[in-house]
């Protein structure tokens, strides 16, 4: 758990589509913050995975 | 002479000292009854090895002698077999010892024998040479020194464990300006505002600093931390694992969990009380640069 070397962004959610380009990980647009939060929570919680805030209006999904 | 009663009192004294040394605690492995038995077993056979050297040696038995050689060899087995099935129990741990932890539980095995045979060896060789008195008061003392040995250095010596509040900077969860984890979901926040702890450990001076730097040393805190107060964290939930930060310009230790149990009394004394690990232990403060360097 303490030495994390493995980290993949599994998908994007954002608010602002402009702000995501290119990249590996699917982007799921969102129309509203709460939408927003709802879909990254239901992601991570079907990946195993982390919600991570980039404080822009953007999330991402972190595999850990 | 009769070398019986210094074999079978050495014997005798060594397998004791064995049983003693394998007194269970909270923290320590093994806690399998099975695992007993081996180790009771393995310390019958080293403390064997340790009471005939004496007697061999006066017979002029010199190739029996040899067989310490061999015995040594099986000891080190001990640490193997110790290291794998630790190592292998690792993969299913939710918060994992550590490797450090798991080497370090390993080796005190191995020199645990070594001691056997050495009680062992005093034990029969006093019985020979002044007697049973002599002997037993012999054996009272390396108990002693055994038990004065097996207690190494806690964390509560090297550095003090004061409660925090935990907080965020916008998705960041911080301890005292440590950056622990961003944190996405809001209902995870609030659930780790109310039910999280947080902690720093502070280094006494800059050995202590030294050995918190350690990530296994801080994984062993986090594990004995997570074993004793329980953890929320679960598999699929990364957002609840337990985190010991560094503070990069002061070499403090920011922790949070998520504990079960919230009682931080309770958490301050499972800190203080974790081993320093040897791998992690390092002394910079004995060096005369490193004491130019802290002040």
């Amino acid at each position: 758990m303490e030495i994390e070397t493995k980290k993949v962004i599994l998908a994007v959610i954002t608010l602002k589509p402009e702000l995501v380009a290119g990249g590996g990980a699917p982007v799921f647009i969102a129309a509203n913050r709460e939408e927003q939060e709802k879909v990254a929570f239901y992601l991570s919680r079907i990946m195993d995975a982390m919600v991570h805030d980039l404080d822009n209006g953007v999330m991402v999904i972190v595999g850990h | 002479m009769d070398y019986h009663t210094g074999i079978v009192g050495g014997l005798i004294a060594g397998v004791l000292a064995r049983i003693i040394m394998l007194r269970l605690d909270y923290r320590q492995y093994p806690t399998y009854p099975h695992d007993v038995i081996t180790h009771i077993a393995l310390g019958f056979i080293a403390s064997l090895i340790g009471a005939v050297f004496i007697p061999a040696l006066m017979l002029k038995e010199y190739t029996a002698v040899t067989f310490l050689a061999v015995a040594a060899e099986q000891f080190r087995n001990v640490r193997n077999m110790e290291r794998e099935t630790l190592s292998k129990l690792e993969e299913n741990e939710i918060v994992p010892r550590g490797i450090d932890y798991v080497e370090g539980i390993a080796r005190t095995f191995e020199a645990r024998n070594y001691l056997t045979i050495f009680t062992a060896l005093v034990v029969s060789g006093f019985i020979v040479w002044l007697g049973w008195i002599y002997a037993t008061a012999v054996f009272v003392l390396i108990l002693i020194i055994v038990c004065y040995l097996k207690t190494g250095k806690v964390v509560g010596d090297i550095a003090e464990v004061v409660l925090e509040q935990l907080y965020f900077d916008g998705p960041f969860l911080k301890i005292s300006d440590i950056y622990l984890m961003n944190v996405g979901y809001p209902p995870d926040r609030e659930k780790i505002l109310a039910e999280g702890m947080g902690v720093l450990v502070k280094p006494k001076n800059d050995n202590g600093r030294a050995i918190l730097h350690n990530l296994g040393q801080r994984q062993a805190i986090v594990h004995t931390a997570a074993a004793l107060l329980g953890t929320k964290r679960e598999v699929g939930e990364p957002e609840f694992t337990p985190l010991a930060r560094k503070n990069i310009d002061t070499g403090e230790i920011g922790l949070f969990i998520l504990p079960l149990e919230k009682d931080f009394e309770c958490l301050r004394k499972v800190i203080e009380r974790t081993p320093v690990l040897e791998s992690a232990s390092r002394k910079p403060l004995d060096s005369k640069a490193g004491r130019i360097a802290a002040d």
